[in-house]
């Protein structure tokens, strides 16, 4: 998402970057692009012209025109003021102490409200309450039985009332939450134009009826330039307290949702990246403009990595560090990396790593996962335990069981070693640490070390990936975990 | 209520800011043509068309010495119309023919589907419908509400079932019917997953060479992109996307009536060449219209 926006930005960026010194005009360039870019990325177009003027005033001061490293001056004004238009700081869902609490959804006819609502439950539900979803949508066919099929997907129970008065249902709603113990209403309600005079009054009027604690608005990442009058029209009727953007695991670069905050005052609350029901992330406008400028998303893959990382996949760090390194916790590591949306999603989210991607061609050939999975799926049991028996013969047997080449066995040996010599190194590290030796500081050792640790990268050199900089400083082998937070570090240390 | 009408009322905003534009002193300055690709760009047709449009006008003004704003107007509204490709045949009208209708989540393109069954049902045409969203949860029944308004036949299996199978049993009950028009509605996908547009790839591959077997005779089978009128410039990308893993053969645009201008159909008709085959100004089955590019044009514009 923003690939494209960051994508001219660094462009813009780089040609100041050249320069000692800058001048008016130079200034006066990078803006030039900054509007061409946000224009593009449908950011509207009044919000371009204000974003523009007031971050060309700040760059234009003596202070960054003379400073030893304009440029950098530059992209972190962009940057500020960026933050500053999606909202300084993050906006949660505000429930109230009332039992029921209410949650209203509006939008336009296919923003994504019952996706939303759905999405909405099944949060809250982990969280510990007990939603309930009120499908109020009377007019599209069969939207009722949508919501009902999703509630019961996730095991939240669906109020449909009468199916024909949306007023009534919602407020029936509330009895039914009243009556069955549930302390959150979802009501999910029918898309509606802005123009939509009579439509629009029936908002007010579910609004009136059920007096919700929070209305959320459910806006497309794609919507264009008439954002601006939507949201607007919207805010005016039914007063949202926050926006939801959908749709935004496409490639949309959501310049729309920087016009809603601006247009609106209203919060982004959430952002929803995906078809599954866990995937509504909470807005966090900081980590939003940094990806929208190309400067990563580390906190996002720690956050991620730290969801996927449970109990048993650090027992089974402690037991690689006793035991070494198998074919098993290789296959693991495959698939924990894949189900963190493969290497492509894991780069895309690095600093840089989006530019790196778009040089390759923006494309990783994530199927050598597959193979490396086939190939260890055709060892047996002891081989997969103490791949160091693997001979010639029984290469050729695992090439011809996985429909590869002994070549490629070779490769997925080759990275074996290499990562369980890795293992050795981090044992006798950890054992120094253990027998009271000084802290062993990160990024000491090796700053030319290769990065094996993610497998399926096969002979592919990080630093080459990361144009030049190796994010992963001296960090080894272990867990993706200890990686990460290696190149958070150094990420920290760099600025 | 005619095309033109329809469109003017669902235009009128953005007639509104271009009639700003044209309402000058007489006097064609530099603003005047800033302002101009400005209020272009805010129609959603990108920074890029805006430009080249407004840099062509400037030419044609000052080679025709175009002064007035009704001169200007209809300069502008022959140069966009001059963007869009005619379609050489009505895909709907001009049977028998199969049409799949494709799109991101939310364009409308099950809605579409029921609109077009129902206007093509009432004009005597022998219609049979497939839902091939196995996917999204009730998107069957909606389907199944939409063929039982329209009196049409609805070919489906339970849902998260093979897509590409629907859309064989809906080609074997067509001829068994001997229908003359097929319409299948496939699941919204972003174009970004590259999964999903394999599934789909597979659905009109699995389709092209059914229809070819037919009773009758082959049956053409046609692609048509559903987009949403609202769409920003990232229409563009799924366009081309989409364009590229089915080959598409033209655009339904939907949620006309809104405020939205609809310039990306603009955008997509002039980078991919691909003609509008309907356009949606409102809820009933006969707002979806077929469309013309003057009268989008010159309702775009406001030339009287």
């Amino acid at each position: 998402m923003f690939n494209s926006l960051s994508d001219r930005l660094n462009d813009t960026f780089d040609r100041l970057r050249g320069k000692g010194k800058l001048t008016e005009a130079d200034i006066t360039s990078a803006m030039r692009d900054i509007r061409m870019a946000l224009l593009e990325a449908d950011v509207n177009y009044k919000v371009v012209k204000d974003f523009v003027a007031k971050t060309k005033e700040r760059c234009l001061t003596a202070e960054v025109l003379e400073s030893l490293s304009p440029a950098q001056n530059v992209v972190k004004i962009v940057l500020d003021e960026l933050i500053e238009l999606l909202g300084a700081t993050e906006s949660k869902l505000v429930l109230s102490s009332r039992i029921p609490n209410v949650i209203m959804l509006v939008g336009l006819q296919g923003s994504g409200k019952t996706t939303a609502a759905v999405k909405l439950a099944y949060m809250l539900k982990k969280q510990g309450k007990s939603p309930l979803l009120a499908a109020c949508d009377v007019y599209r066919p069969a939207a009722a039985d949508q919501l009902a099929t999703l509630g019961g997907e996730i095991g939240v129970p669906v109020f449909r009332g009468d199916g024909k008065n949306p007023v009534e249902i919602a407020r029936a709603s509330i009895r039914e939450a009243v009556d069955h113990m549930r302390d959150v209403v979802i009501v999910d309600t029918a898309g509606r134009l802005q123009i939509d005079e009579q439509m629009m009054q029936e908002a007010v009027d579910i609004k009136k009826a059920v007096k919700p604690d929070q209305v959320l608005m459910v806006v497309d990442a794609m919507t264009g330039q008439d954002i601006v009058n939507v949201v607007s029209t919207f805010a005016e009727r039914t007063d949202f307290d926050g926006v939801i953007i959908s749709k935004l695991d496409g490639d949309a670069r959501g310049g729309g949702a920087l016009s809603v905050r601006q247009v609106t005052g209203k919060p982004i609350k959430f952002v929803s990246m995906g078809e599954k029901p866990e995937s509504l992330e909470v807005f966090n406008p900081e980590r939003m403009a940094k990806r929208i400028l190309g400067m990563g998303d580390v906190i996002g893959i720690i956050e991620k990595a730290q969801e996927m990382a449970d109990a048993e996949q650090i027992e089974a760090a402690e037991r690689m560090l006793r035991e070494g390194f198998t074919m098993n916790d290789m296959l693991e590591q495959m698939r924990a990396v894949k189900k963190m949306g493969g290497m492509k999603g894991i780069l895309g989210m690095l600093p840089g790593g989006q530019r790196a991607l778009n040089q390759m061609g923006g494309n990783l050939d994530e199927s050598v996962f597959e193979r490396n999975e086939a190939m260890i799926m055709s060892m047996t049991k002891e081989e997969r335990e103490k791949p160091s028996i693997i001979n010639g013969q029984r290469r050729a047997r695992i090439a011809r069981g996985s429909g590869t080449t002994p070549a490629d066995v070779n490769a997925l040996m080759k990275q074996w070693g290499e990562m369980n010599k890795m293992m050795g190194k981090m044992r006798s590290m950890t054992q120094q640490m253990a027998c009271g030796g000084k802290k062993g500081k990160k990024g000491k050792k090796g700053k030319k070390m290769r990065m094996p640790g993610i497998p399926g990268m096969g002979g592919m050199n990080m630093n080459q990936l990361m144009g030049g900089a190796n994010p992963f400083g001296g960090a080894s082998g272990g867990s993706e975990m200890d990686m990460l937070r290696a190149m958070e570090q150094q990420m920290r240390n760099k600025r | 209520m005619g095309f033109f009408d329809a469109l003017s009322r669902g235009l009128e905003r953005s007639r509104e800011a271009l009639n700003e534009v044209f309402y000058f002193g007489g006097e064609v300055d530099e603003d005047f043509w800033e302002t101009l690709e400005d209020t272009l760009v805010m129609g959603d047709m990108g920074a890029e068309i805006a430009m080249q449009v407004t840099d062509d006008l400037r030419d044609e003004a000052a080679r025709k010495n175009l002064r007035t704003a009704r001169q200007l107007r209809r300069a502008l509204s022959e140069r966009l119309s001059r963007v869009f490709v005619r379609p050489d045949r009505d895909i709907f009208r001009d049977t028998p023919s199969c049409v799949l209708f494709v799109g991101i989540n939310g364009a409308g393109k099950t809605t579409t589907v029921g609109k077009i069954a129902s206007d093509m049902a009432h004009r005597g045409k022998k219609v049979v419908i497939g839902s091939a969203d196995t996917f999204r949860a009730a998107a069957i029944e909606q389907l199944d509400v939409w063929g039982t308004r329209a009196g049409v036949p609805v070919v489906k299996r339970e849902r998260g079932s093979d897509p590409a199978s629907v859309c064989y049993d809906v080609l074997d009950e067509a001829d068994r019917l001997g229908s003359d028009l097929v319409l299948i509605d496939t699941a919204g996908r972003l174009h970004t997953s590259p999964e999903l547009m394999r599934e789909l790839a597979k659905v009109v591959k699995v389709t092209r060479k059914r229809a070819e077997q037919m009773k009758r005779g082959p049956m053409a089978v046609h692609v048509v992109l559903v987009i949403d009128a609202a769409t920003g410039q990232n229409g563009l990308n799924q366009a081309l996307e989409f364009n590229d893993a089915l080959g598409l053969d033209g655009i339904i645009m939907t949620k006309l009536d809104g405020t939205a201008k609809g310039g990306i159909a603009l955008a997509v008709a002039s980078r991919l060449k691909l003609p509008i085959y309907r356009v949606g100004v409102g809820e009933q089955v006969h707002d979806l219209q077929e469309f013309d590019p003057d009268d989008f044009a010159r309702a775009l514009v406001g030339e009287e």
